[in-house]
């Protein structure tokens, strides 16, 4: 074996020692903050670097769960259980990746409470981490609920001015969501008797529970992804978050439906998803258009960037319930490359937000000739999220129309046509922001990314068209683990068949 | 190593000049950027030879790109004479342009930024033509969308630039839509995207039908149209064509290798390197030679009454292209690649002159505003006369070659689409020579309508601008003579050498010689008919423009508002688009979705009086027991957990 020590949980709880070490600094002076600031830095720098020992060490040639670990937990009843296969590995680095950029970019502009802004955040990476680790029912529905306490209070305490009404409509939207999903995990238990998620990935639930099941577990990711039209908290949560939250809310937690769908309702609930697609494609590509044209008519840069999100969201579920390879690791890519593209265009708004305090589109105009070095980098990621080939954005879009197309023309056709829309929306908000003249005069000082920001702008430029040129090292990782989803899912439709034609007189 | 060579050193040069542009000096860069185009043309045409004469052909896999499931697709080089051929357009024309635009864009504080664009472009372009697989050509063609925005929002301080650059991105995504559309079709139904499996796999297809949005409708009648549409976009055909002359907000050099010579020709190489299944499929041709005869005269109605010289020369571009159309839609498609090759030459030359009578003019682009400029600029009028004898087709000239070999194929080509073709061609070559000389006439001869501190200023261009106007006037002279036996005559078969596909049945290549004389002298007639009214009206009685235009105004307005064209998508897309936008956001998301949420969010306000209290301080609290809590529970399971084990 590759590793003896417990890698995963490594990776999953260091964070959680750094927020102890915080913890421990005491007094509210300037230094104090400061080395809240590098501890929080260090803890996530040093994740991320273990993090890639998974990468590095990573098996592509077996679909089987990876750095297995395992122990009696609640009495023996549930068991920590942790271990990653080719679909959840590469959300693990994407989480360590983004993190120290969240620290970065939160450097100067968290200035209050600083202490508890970097525990906030280094909890929610343990708990995310832990999302995508679990093996066990119970362990996933821990970690996945927890980390909706510490997005709550990073909305609530350090957004804006209507943080208190975005936060909660992000509680809500997502409690509702997760407390069918509990019920589901219940009967699902009783049925199954275990809630290790390798023995239920073998194990086939009757086909009439399976919907039910399907539709508990749907109601939350869903939300989380969000879907049309359940998605209209992430708007508001985008724009009264504070910059790395919505870093780590565009990046990641949007992510964890998706997710959710590929480990949950894929291959535990064959029949029902097999079923249930059609509505899923119909949502999905509503989604790429509604969600597209309203970003059009977005007056504020982070809505903006927020419903165009949704609409990228709407490719992957797209993607997914295809069932088709392109269609699947399509899906998975279009996630990877949102959590950068859409990071990345998050952060760029945060360097202006900073530095002018608003959000207003309008307010903006002729960044160019004050910031040139900016308006590239903007300029990168825009074309990433129109989806330009070269750039990451494109592999995931592609691939998944490529899969839509064999299964519903229709689907591909509607959605296809957001590849229109989001370059008009996409250019359109780049020309009232960047190019024109500049005639705001508190604009007039304005000054371009500075060495901090450029460092962690920089990588994720590389990143975009490194994996838009190249993105065999994803797809690689892929492979093994989406053939065996795909087998295991169309074997279920064969034997539903089966019983069909044999039940026929 | 070659081909590599060709197509990377642009890359290179855009890499260095936009990376570094801002730290090393502008004329660095500017060498650099066209020192290696320069090399890259003179790689181009011994490649060109050597394909071309040598009949090597070449497939290079350079790295892999996309594997998922049975998609296979690669970066890789296809070599082969119509990847040669346009190897040949692309840099010899990018390197003059690149030469050219030290001298014309010497006063611009971005050069660095702008020869990065240039020799970017230049890269994606040579992605395109050397693509082995329909997905690299739509990275190349996208590319070149790309690249074309950032060139005609060069200015980006000008509102109108910045339009025309969306305008043109948007109105080529359109276009996209269709040609991804037809990417994922052959996919589905030819099982791969790589040309020489497509082409394999295509003919047993023939005749088939499948199941498309809701209609069973012909596989390859459906692909070649959506690939089609790709092909609209990109070479500004009819309904698809509303950017290209917004387009000349950009930079003139722009103008002339992006919106001339060679972007705006993605499409006809695009159709002719799919002639494989485009020649098997009758319905699609139809439509392509349909499309190609309304854009080569709409756009030819259009461009007598512009008065921008650039314009003027914009709807010329739309209009030849329509011209490559029909001749690819009648299956010449040696003809077509051959019109490509010589309006190259002569278009980019008629660019880059009407780029050295703006300099000259103090950046005036307003033929109204001109007149009388032989005398001062002799060497450009010379250069402008060479470009216009050569599109008018007049004998001798490349565009007369490859021009009449057009015509002379659509007549050849019997049937009712191809003879109303033919009739289109016939009365736009006339239309042609009138515009064109129009625009000779009324920029060059004649009295002065400069303002005296214009006039003052009135200079021939720099040796830097003036040397490549000369090498493309030796293009626009010679490569019609030069190459008319080996694009489209008794060389053909062996100079292509299967790089261009034709039925057994289609003899065009003899057939076209064998027309009737009249035909033959159609074209010559038209272009001589158009030279003479644009004599009348413009030097002889001067008065008489204005009269017509008086007589005729409902049909003046209607061409010099192009048809009305952006009016009418304004009305039909724009606005519809913007209308539905506002109303799903205000009424779907707001009213509807929102109201209902809200309704439960409000049972829960009471709630927020605890949000309060966590507010003012006691947030780590909660933040520090839920650690505690999480830490404790899972340390204490693992523990125990472990001894339970």
């Amino acid at each position: 074996m590759m590793t003896d020590w417990p890698i995963l949980s490594a990776v999953t709880f260091l964070p959680l020692i750094g927020a102890a070490f915080i913890f421990l600094i005491r007094g509210d002076d300037e230094a104090s903050k400061q080395n809240a600031r590098y501890v929080a830095l260090w803890t996530t720098a040093i994740t991320f670097f273990i993090s890639l020992l998974i990468w590095i060490d990573f098996d592509t040639s077996t679909a089987d769960f990876q750095f297995v670990e395992k122990r009696a937990w609640l009495g023996g009843i549930f068991n920590y259980y942790m271990g990653v296969d080719g679909i959840s590995m590469l959300f693990v680095i994407l989480t360590t990746f983004l993190m120290p950029i969240c620290i970065l970019a939160s450097w100067e502009s968290i200035t209050k409470r600083v202490r508890e802004y970097m525990i906030a955040f280094l909890v929610l990476e343990t708990l995310v981490i832990g999302v995508f680790c679990a093996l066990d029912l119970v362990l996933f529905y821990t970690f996945f609920e927890g980390g909706l306490i510490p997005m709550f209070l990073i909305i609530g305490v350090w957004g804006g001015q209507r943080r208190v009404y975005a936060s909660f409509k992000f509680f809500l939207y997502t409690l509702l969501g997760s407390v069918l999903m509990l019920i589901a995990i219940m009967a699902m238990y009783w049925q199954a008797e275990t809630t290790e998620i390798p023995k239920l990935l073998a194990f086939d639930f009757p086909p009439e529970m399976q919907t039910w099941l399907w539709i508990a577990f749907f109601a939350s990711f869903a939300v989380k992804m969000p879907m049309w039209p359940v998605h209209t908290w992430l708007p508001d949560a985008h724009v009264e978050a504070p910059t790395a939250g919505s870093v780590i809310l565009a990046g990641i937690l949007l992510k964890l439906g998706g997710y959710g769908f590929l480990r949950f309702s894929m291959p535990m609930f064959p029949i029902a998803s097999a079923d249930l697609a059609p509505i899923v494609f119909w949502l999905s590509a509503i989604a790429i258009v509604y969600t597209s044209l309203v970003a059009l008519a977005q007056e504020d840069i982070k809505k903006l960037i927020a419903y165009s999100s949704v609409a990228h969201m709407g490719f992957v579920t797209m993607g997914i319930f295809t069932g088709t390879v392109q269609g699947i690791e399509g899906g998975i890519f279009q996630m990877l490359s949102h959590g950068l593209v859409s990071a990345a265009l998050f952060l760029c708004v945060g360097v202006v937000y900073d530095r002018m305090h608003t959000r207003e589109i309008t307010a903006y105009g002729g960044l160019v000739n004050r910031m040139p070095i900016f308006a590239v980098i903007f300029m990168v990621f825009t074309m990433a999220n129109v989806g330009l080939p070269g750039t990451s954005g494109f592999i995931g879009e592609f691939l998944t129309l490529l899969g839509t197309f064999k299964v519903n023309t229709w689907v591909a056709f509607v959605a296809t046509s957001g590849v229109i829309l989001s370059a008009a929306y996409a250019l359109w908000l780049y020309r009232r922001v960047v190019f024109g003249t500049i005639e705001k005069p508190n604009l007039k000082a304005i000054l371009d990314v500075n060495r901090r920001e450029l460092s962690y702008l920089v990588p994720l430029v590389v990143l975009t068209i490194l994996f838009g040129m190249y993105p065999k090292p994803i797809l690689d990782v892929l492979h093994v683990s989406v053939e065996k989803l795909i087998t295991d899912y169309t074997q279920a439709q064969l034997l539903v068949d089966q019983v069909k034609f044999a039940l026929k007189p | 190593m070659i081909y590599q060579a060709i197509v990377f050193l642009p890359l290179i040069g855009a890499l260095i000049a936009g990376l570094f542009g801002r730290i090393i000096e502008p004329k660095v860069s500017e060498y650099i950027t066209c020192s290696l185009i320069v090399i890259a043309a003179i790689l181009s045409w011994i490649v060109f030879f050597q394909v071309g004469f040598g009949h090597e052909t070449a497939k290079v896999e350079v790295l892999p790109w996309i594997t998922s499931g049975s998609l296979d697709v690669s970066w890789s080089l296809r070599i082969d004479t119509l990847t040669a051929v346009m190897l040949v357009v692309v840099n010899t024309v990018s390197s003059l342009v690149h030469v050219y635009s030290i001298g014309y864009m010497h006063n611009d504080p971005h050069r660095p930024r702008f020869f990065a664009y240039l020799s970017l472009f230049t890269f994606a372009m040579l992605a395109l033509v050397t693509a082995d697989n329909l997905l690299q050509m739509f990275f190349g063609w996208e590319g070149v969308g790309l690249a074309s925005y950032l060139l005609i929002g060069f200015w980006f301080k000008k509102p109108t630039a910045n339009a025309a650059a969306m305008k043109a991105f948007i109105v080529n995504r359109v276009g996209d839509f269709g040609f991804a559309l037809g990417i994922f079709a052959l996919f589905m139904l030819a099982g791969s995207i790589n040309l020489d499996e497509i082409f394999a796999t295509v003919p047993s297809l023939a005749g088939q039908t499948f199941t498309f949005l809701s209609w069973e409708v012909d596989i390859l009648t459906t692909i070649c149209l959506l690939l089609f549409m790709g092909a609209m976009g990109k070479s500004a055909q009819f309904l698809l064509h509303t950017w290209l002359p917004d387009a000349m907000e950009g930079p003139t050099p722009v103008s002339a290798l992006i919106h001339a010579a060679t972007m705006v020709t993605a499409g006809v190489f695009m159709v002719a390197r799919l002639s494989p299944i485009f020649e098997i499929t009758p319905d699609a041709l139809t439509v392509v030679t349909v499309i190609g005869a309304i854009t080569a005269f709409f756009a030819a109605t259009v461009g007598l009454v512009q008065n921008d010289i650039k314009r003027v020369i914009a709807y010329s571009t739309c209009s030849q292209l329509g011209y490559m159309f029909v001749a690819l839609g009648v299956g010449a498609y040696g003809a077509a690649i051959f019109h490509l090759f010589t309006h190259a030459f002569f278009k980019a030359l008629l660019f880059l002159g009407a780029g050295s009578v703006i300099h000259a003019m103090s950046d005036e682009q307003d033929m109204r505003h001109m007149g009388g400029l032989y005398k001062m600029i002799p060497q450009t009028y010379a250069m402008m006369l060479i470009g216009t004898l050569a599109l008018t087709g007049f004998p001798g000239f490349a565009g007369f070659f490859s021009k009449d070999a057009i015509i002379e194929s659509t007549f050849a080509a019997s049937g009712p689409f191809s003879e109303y073709a033919f009739y289109l061609l016939v009365f736009a070559a006339f239309l042609t020579s009138f515009y064109s000389w129009r625009l000779i006439f009324m920029t060059f001869h004649g009295r002065s309508r400069a303002t005296p501190d214009v006039l003052s200023h009135v200079h021939e261009s720099p040796r830097v601008m003036l040397i490549p106007l000369f090498i493309l006037a030796l293009g626009a002279v010679a490569s019609g003579f030069a190459f008319k036996e080996f694009f489209f005559g008794h060389e053909y078969t062996e100079f292509w050498n299967g790089a261009l596909f034709s039925s057994a049945t289609n003899d065009l290549v003899n057939e076209f010689h064998n027309v009737p004389l009249w035909v033959k002298l159609s074209p010559f007639i038209a272009m001589l008919l158009g030279l003479g009214l644009a004599y009348l009206f413009y030097i002889f009685r001067p008065v008489l423009p204005g009269i017509v235009a008086r007589l005729f105004q409902p049909i003046y307005l209607f061409l010099y508002n192009k048809w009305y064209f952006d009016e009418l998508y304004d009305y039909i897309f724009i606005r519809p688009t913007k209308w539905l936008a506002n109303k799903l956001w205000r009424i779907g998301d707001q009213s509807i979705i929102d109201g209902v949420v809200n309704g439960l969010a409000d049972r829960s306000l009471e709630f927020t009086g605890k949000l309060k209290t966590m507010q003012s301080g006691f947030v780590y609290h909660y933040a520090f027991a839920m650690m505690i809590g999480l830490t404790a529970l899972i340390t204490y399971f693992v523990v125990t957990g472990g001894v339970g084990q």
